[in-house]
């Protein structure tokens, strides 16, 4: 029996078609994949990610403890702050792939892909245990709604009843804190703690599309009235609920692995291109410094994007061959679609590291036929900044 | 949406409707919906000789990619060029005007062996 998130009834209401992803039944489109694309990338998007897992590591050491954990510094993140990082093996293979908040000066909020989640929580409860902090899996207390879209940052200023938390330290006589100006103050990977109808709710500008947006974490009876507040707000703006199909569209436009195609167990970081975010010039040891340290091998395949011409997708596990060639593959496709952006076929690629520089000319094996694709550099799509 | 009852159907979600002996072949609205939204279709060249269950093209959404079965033996004698150039007529109109290839069809009797409507209906779990 798939578990159902806390949004499953407006899903249902919405017409939505679902998929199972990780053990969890979600939307995996409402009417049509390529609307809620462009709405995401026209207007806004809004994404039902209650499945993620969400792991809070609390306690004084929690930043030396994760420095030990994970990939990256996190002791170095300052409150409000957020890290893209990776969970690895002692072989150097990733496990997942994170973002961590830094909540408070001992509170750390880890977030961790839904079929991932006893992984991480296990390993990072394992890998703490002889730290002075403690590690609570509450991914079944969290729910998750993304926004995402050029015009998130207005319709989210726009919701009634969303606030800041009035903190502590706030002289009782001192104005309301403006969400307004908070939200569009709130940089890239920074986040604040807001209220909705007086609950909490973390506000993140963080996302998985390659627009600008935003990410509520709140409890799961709190996001039913958070997500119709949204949908709402947003309709005279072209929000428009989104499902698991356009996300995976959006994401591979924007050139972000994915668990599970992009990453692997077995997969080094340097080879999909995430080198920088181990940080091997923190002091702390950490758990696969050492494989690190010593490198893929050296017949390591690297993460390449692939762009052909006409209609015709190179999809997951499809493979790759040298231009004309006869011979061995030379690379296996780990995503791909018609980018419904673009207009053209892209996809993302393990080849020959020989054969990964932008401009050289592959055929990919697509149910029989070569169809020729050039390697190009990622992302594919990147959005206009204003 | 209701099931047309004016032609066949197969347990690989296609729809054939017998005009003489030309059968004009789509896929129906249950395997539209579960393709998601259409953005290319491949079918065969006009003159080719199309042998029932063998694959003559294929559809492919954003998501994923469908075969097209012959679902009778025959010879291809027209394909819809505008669903060629709009893949989503699939999605909008796939009884109707997301029609995919006609075929000349070898034997008409064998289409009484194609599922009727009620029959393909119990299949899918939708109401005809």
């Amino acid at each position: 029996m798939a578990q159902l998130s806390p949004l499953n009834d407006a899903h249902v209401a919405a017409g939505a078609s679902f998929t199972d992803f990780a053990g969890w039944q979600m939307p995996v489109r409402y009417s049509s994949d390529l609307a809620e694309h462009h709405a995401v990338r026209t207007a806004a998007g809004l994404f039902d990610l209650s499945h993620m897992g969400e792991i809070v590591v609390l306690g004084p050491q929690a930043a030396d403890a994760l420095d030990h954990a994970l990939a990256g510094r996190l002791s170095a993140l300052e409150q409000g702050q957020a890290k893209y990082t990776l969970l690895l093996n002692e072989t150097g293979g990733i496990l997942d792939d994170l973002v961590v908040y830094r909540t408070g000066a001992d509170r750390y909020f880890v977030v961790a892909n839904a079929a991932n989640r006893l992984t991480v929580a296990d390993a990072i409860t394992q890998r703490t245990a002889s730290f002075d902090a403690d590690v609570y899996d509450e991914s079944d207390d969290i729910a998750l709604i993304a926004i995402q879209g050029p015009r998130a940052l207005e319709i989210l200023q726009n919701v009634e009843e969303l606030g800041i938390e009035a903190g502590d330290e706030r002289p009782e006589d001192r104005e309301e804190p403006d969400i307004e100006n908070a939200l569009a103050g709130l940089k890239y990977y920074r986040s604040l703690s807001g209220t909705f109808q007086d609950h909490p709710v973390l506000i993140a500008r963080t996302g998985y599309t390659g627009e600008d947006g935003f990410e509520l974490y709140v409890a799961p009876d709190d996001a039913p009235a958070l997500w119709d507040a949204l949908l709402e707000t947003g309709a005279g703006a072209g929000l428009a609920p989104a499902g698991l199909a356009s996300r995976d569209t959006l994401r591979l436009e924007a050139g972000m692995p994915l668990y599970g195609h992009e990453l692997s167990d077995h997969t080094f970081p340097s080879q999909a291109g995430l080198g920088r975010v181990v940080a091997l010039e923190k002091p702390a040891d950490f758990v696969g410094r050492a494989a690190i340290e010593a490198g893929p091998p050296a017949d390591a395949r690297v993460l390449v994007g692939l762009a052909g011409d006409g209609k015709r997708a190179a999809r997951a596990d499809y493979l790759i061959f040298a231009r004309g060639s006869d011979g061995e593959p030379v690379g296996r496709v780990t995503s791909g679609a018609l980018s419904p952006t673009l207009g053209h076929p892209i996809a993302m690629a393990f080849v020959d590291a020989d054969l990964s520089t932008p401009g050289t000319e592959l055929d990919v094996d697509v149910r029989g036929t070569r169809v020729a694709f050039t390697v190009t550099n990622l992302p594919f799509y990147r959005r206009k900044k204003n | 949406m209701a099931l047309p009852s004016d032609r066949r159907y197969t347990a690989e979600h296609e729809w054939v409707l017998l005009d003489g002996d030309i059968a004009t072949v789509g896929i129906t609205d249950y395997a539209a919906e579960k393709l998601g939204d259409v953005v290319f279709v491949d079918l065969p060249a006009v003159g080719s000789d199309a042998a029932e269950g063998a694959v003559v093209g294929e559809i492919e959404s954003t998501k994923s990619v469908g075969e097209l079965f012959a679902p009778v033996s025959g010879e291809v004698v027209e394909i819809n060029d505008a669903v060629v150039d709009s893949p989503e007529l699939v999605n909008t109109d796939p009884f109707g005007a997301g029609w995919l290839v006609k075929v000349r069809v070898s034997d008409v009797a064998l289409l009484e062996d194609l599922l009727d409507a009620t029959a393909y209906a119990a299949l899918t779990g939708v109401g005809a």
